[in-house]
């Protein structure tokens, strides 16, 4: 095949040039480093470290839950004061957890793990560029997550605890530290976390959404993306209008807490006094976070998606279905998330006419996610399925997407959200749709771009075990969450004891632990496979899932500027797979239509007299050498 | 022990999965030939991974249909409410309509995947787009949602409407980490003035008793009383964080907010001594819960609701008396003008109009920014 020609000279000629190069300090290469790969990296280990405690701290509330009689004595090592005299779990503590474990997965992990890794990893490797449009930010970004990321790991070993008014933060409850030890210093560092988390998320959209919309490759229209691209441009796009709004939300309440302002306070009587605070509304607040807490959802779940569509479409080898019908139901998601907020506030007494307006418009986001889903589907049909682990994840994706997606349908519903608010049967909907979904985004990533990665194979059958145990996991644990929820158990409770309605169920509490310890246990599998791989893993082929996308015409190890040579050029979209009368089942994005007359539709013809026109396109000067 | 079933044979999903595994590294090794893309693609585990998607969904399918039967008793608890009824129903309209959809979508991802897996010499069918296709899928969600949509803001028009004129008002304000009822009391059907600034241990509702509808207002704070078939009223409202009333049976779920009281009414259609007879639980009771995280009591603010004919309630009325009354010493602060309504309050053993000196002062506070709860 002319590409794997091209390659092979490429690299040699990349080889040659190594020794022009000069060799950066070890920490600019591999610490302050301004290069996306290595960037991309850092956020993927930073991403696994925090999911590992991330996970762990869900365990520990799940022992509470499914053993609500357990003594915890053997976990006095390693939390001290937080095991109580009686050798049970600290009731702030368990607030604590179920705060930290939701703030960890969403932003740490979900935000900055998925997107930071594959957006950083894959928008300049996928659009023909050199790097991002800004390096120096990029290592910014990441530097400033990890600050942030520092502060919100010490909060974990203060005295008063971190903080434990849940992840949505509601004042005034995270306000007064005389309501709960969590919301002293624990808040603080919580908040100064999240504001400098902001600032690293706004660096990085910006640099994503410059680098997509300035440096393609020639001949890359916004019309022969591929979908990772265009979802990682949406969620930089939602995260740069969100977020900022999220940062004053957080400013506002630190000037609640140490100021003395009243944006969220009113008329309060605690520990014996009457606070002089008026006017403020704690729903403004509510406002506040979930202007950025719904657009965070698809923040999570886009890049996910994305990474779903390119993988299941190389492994099906077929072309995705309705490519134009992907890119406006994303684009139709994403515009969506701006305007169904406040389908969280349905009962926390804001005007009930709003709240059927806000039902109108959630229920609206079923039908682009339902095309979604059905694209998907059709896209196997007929297909030639190849189940790499990558792709066994990706449908596992699809399945979460619609199992949790449907609950949906219910708590967008008003009048049905009376009843269900609150309960587990949200917890159940979102760690399906969300959280599941999004974490298999992420492992569907790492076993598919390992090989670009490392230049190494992970063991393919270590992945399809960590996927089934997994896959199956995921599902002991949610599923039976529904039932909980259906019958009104209520979220961040200690214990149902203490009411007879909630009595029931124990043995159904017992059964989800053990399947969440179990599902945790299973990612060990992966741990290993992953470390073990970047060392000792089999040396991986230059394209080895036989895909059309640019990435896989870089040298095995990408040097810095990624092309040794000049960039490719790019005729097509990425998604011609087992074309009608082409030799091979893929043709690569950079193989023009004059190469491959055999196979092209007629309208395609037409498009060859253009191509003199894309090579003659030179946009920026860093195209014919890396510098 | 049913659950012991459910973990064992996923002990023993776990350990085929393993066996299938192993058997696919021994056929491979038989095999000998090196494992480019081709082979791989066509080698048993794909195979296996194609046939385990078959198997999850059929066991998957059985195993959740066979729990949601089994779990099904503890749903949705009996709704005592027409509202609840009502909402109950169009649930598990919706439930039916989703889990239609769940089935056959499922369905077809896992059977697809088992269907099209990578056969040798075979070609996908290069299907990039079906218009029509596309526009039926798009077109039939959104009826449906319509339909959804529809019916679901008509419930919730008519349980968010203004409450009914003779609608019994009862106040329910939240702290850490219990709930305190306020009556309107016997005399007058108005909840008097409150205001956060004259709370104090006894007062702990801050009721101001310069409006004279306070006066005869009565306070419980272990359990409430409503009666039956008539339209309640709950006046919601939080002193110290955010909490929510939650009345399961009731399908009842209101924040209380700090600052900005809120409210739903709703009329509850079987007595406590009703419902013990239709669940064969003697000892049922009704329960107010918290559903908004607010701090380490959150899990145990339970208070009972009793539902009583009218004449068991009007009994039970009656016999509390007005928080005036069981805490004269506040009587001072009532103003002089009004001294003379409030002198009826006084306990009967008390000596009537107390000296204004011997009582808690507090000057200068409340009047400015008492709120009306009428």
């Amino acid at each position: 095949m002319a590409t794997v020609e091209t390659n092979a000279a490429s690299s040699a000629v990349h080889v040659e040039e190594h020794d022009h190069h000069e060799e950066l300090s070890f920490l600019r290469k591999y610490v302050f480093s301004e290069d996306h790969k290595t960037i991309a990296k850092q956020y993927m280990f930073s991403g696994i470290f925090w999911a590992i405690i991330g996970a762990s701290l869900s365990v520990l509330f799940r022992l509470q839950l499914g053993f609500p009689n357990m003594t915890l004595e053997w976990l006095r090592p390693i939390l001290g004061g937080w095991i109580d005299e009686s050798g049970k779990l600290d009731k702030e503590f368990y607030l604590a957890l179920v705060t930290m474990h939701g703030t960890i997965m969403v932003f740490f992990v979900l935000t900055a793990g998925l997107s930071g890794t594959f957006s950083n990893f894959l928008i300049p490797l996928q659009v023909g560029a050199r790097d991002m449009a800004s390096g120096f930010l990029n290592m910014l970004s990441y530097w400033f997550f990890f600050l942030s990321s520092v502060l919100m790991f010490s909060s974990l070993f203060i005295e008063t605890g971190p903080a434990s008014g849940g992840w949505v933060i509601y004042p005034p409850l995270s306000a007064l530290p005389q309501a709960m030890s969590g919301s002293g210093l624990g808040m603080t560092l919580w908040l100064m976390s999240m504001a400098i988390f902001i600032v690293s998320q706004l660096l990085g959209g910006i640099n994503y959404i410059t680098t997509v919309i300035n440096l393609r490759t020639r001949g890359m229209s916004f019309s022969k993306m591929p979908l990772t691209i265009w979802a990682f441009l949406l969620t930089a796009i939602l995260g740069l209008i969100s977020f900022p709004v999220l940062l004053s939300a957080a400013l506002l309440l630190i000037f609640d807490r140490s100021m003395g302002t009243s944006f969220y306070l009113s008329e309060i009587y605690i520990g014996g006094e009457a606070l002089p605070n008026i006017g403020g509304s704690p729903i403004l607040f509510q406002h506040l976070f979930w202007f950025l807490g719904h657009p965070e959802v698809y923040i999570v779940l886009l890049p996910a998606l994305g990474i779903t569509s390119e993988i299941i479409a190389t492994n099906a080898r077929k072309p995705i279905f309705g490519y134009r019908a992907m890119i406006a139901s994303m684009i139709g998601i994403a515009f969506l998330a701006f305007i169904v907020w406040a389908h969280h506030m349905f009962v926390t007494g804001m005007n009930p006419f709003l709240g059927s307006i806000f039902m109108f418009l959630t229920l609206i986001i079923a039908v682009p996610s339902a095309v979604k889903a059905f694209n998907y589907i059709t896209t196997l049909w007929r297909g030639n399925i190849v189940f790499t682990p990558a792709m066994l994840f990706s449908i596992g994706l699809v399945s979460f997407f619609i199992s949790g997606g449907l609950t949906g349908i219910i708590l967008g519903n008003s009048a049905l959200d009376i009843q269900l608010h609150d309960t587990y049967f949200v917890v159940a909907h979102f760690h399906l749709v969300m959280g599941a979904a999004s974490a298999f985004g992420f492992l569907a990533g790492v076993y598919h771009w390992f090989p670009k990665f490392f230049g190494r194979m992970m063991n393919p059958t270590l992945g399809h075990i960590h996927f089934w145990l997994t896959f199956v996991g995921i599902y002991l644990v949610f599923f039976p969450l529904h039932y909980i929820g259906i019958a009104g158990f209520p979220r961040r409770y200690y214990s149902f004891t203490t009411y007879e309605a909630f009595r029931t169920f124990g043995d159904l509490n017992m059964f989800v632990s053990i399947a969440a310890i179990f599902t945790f246990t299973a990612q060990f599998i992966f741990l290993w496979n992953f470390f073990y791989s970047i060392f000792k893993g089999k040396k991986a082929a230059l394209n080895p899932w036989n895909s059309n996308t640019l990435e896989w015409t870089t040298p095995l190890h990408p040097g810095h500027g990624n092309w040794p040579g000049e960039i490719p050029a790019v005729y097509r979209w990425p998604y011609d797979y087992s074309k009608p009368g082409a030799t091979s089942d893929f043709i690569p994005q950079n193989v023009p239509y004059s190469q491959t007359p055999e196979s092209n539709l007629p309208h395609e013809n037409a498009l060859i007299a253009l191509e003199k026109e894309i090579e003659a396109q030179n946009y920026n000067d860093q195209f014919k050498q890396p510098h | 022990m049913v659950y012991l079933v459910g973990l064992l044979s996923l002990v023993f999903l776990v350990l085929a999965i393993l066996v299938l595994t192993r058997l696919t590294s021994v056929l491979k090794g038989v095999n000998g030939d090196t494992p480019t893309q081709e082979s791989e693609g066509a080698s048993v585990s794909n195979r296996v991974n194609g046939l385990l998607f078959l198997v999850f969904f059929v066991v998957g399918a059985g195993a959740a249909a066979w729990s949601f039967i089994h779990a099904s008793q503890f749903f949705l608890p009996e709704a005592s409410s027409p509202h609840g009824r009502h909402t109950d129903n169009l649930f598990w309209l919706t439930m039916s309509v989703i889990t239609i959809a769940f089935v056959v979508t499922n369905a077809l991802l896992f059977y697809f995947a088992f269907k099209y897996q990578y056969r040798k010499n075979h070609k996908a069918t290069y299907y990039p787009e079906n218009h029509k296709l596309e526009l039926i899928w798009t077109v039939i969600p959104a009826v449906v949602m319509a339909l959804l949509v529809f019916t679901g803001w008509r419930a919730w028009r008519d349980i968010t409407k203004e409450a009914p004129e003779n609608a019994l008002a009862i106040e329910i304000v939240g702290k850490q980490f219990n709930w305190e009822m306020r009556y309107p009391g016997v005399d007058n059907d108005k909840l008097g003035n409150y205001n956060y600034k004259l709370i104090d241990a006894a007062n702990s509702l801050g009721i101001d008793l310069e409006d004279e509808s306070s006066f005869d207002d009565v306070t419980v704070s272990n359990e409430m009383h409503i009666p039956v078939n008539r339209p309640v009223l709950l006046k919601i409202r939080a002193k110290d964080v955010l909490h929510s009333v939650f009345i399961p049976h009731m399908r009842v779920k209101m924040d209380a907010v700090p600052g900005m009281p809120t409210r739903f009414w709703f009329v509850a259609d079987k007595t406590t001594e009703q419902m013990r007879n239709e669940t064969g639980n003697q000892n049922f009771k009704y329960e107010i819960a918290c559903t908004e995280v607010c701090g380490q009591g959150h899990f145990s603010m339970r208070t009972t609701l009793i539902v009583e004919d009218e004449d068991s309630y009007n009994k039970w009325m009656a016999e509390q008396k007005p928080w005036l009354t069981k805490n004269p010493e506040y009587l001072a602060r009532v103003p002089e003008k009004l001294k003379a309504k409030a002198a009826k309050y006084a306990p009967a053993d008390a000596a009537a109009p107390a000296d204004s000196t011997a009582a808690p002062v507090e000057e200068g506070v409340g009047a400015t920014t008492s709120a009306s709860l009428r």
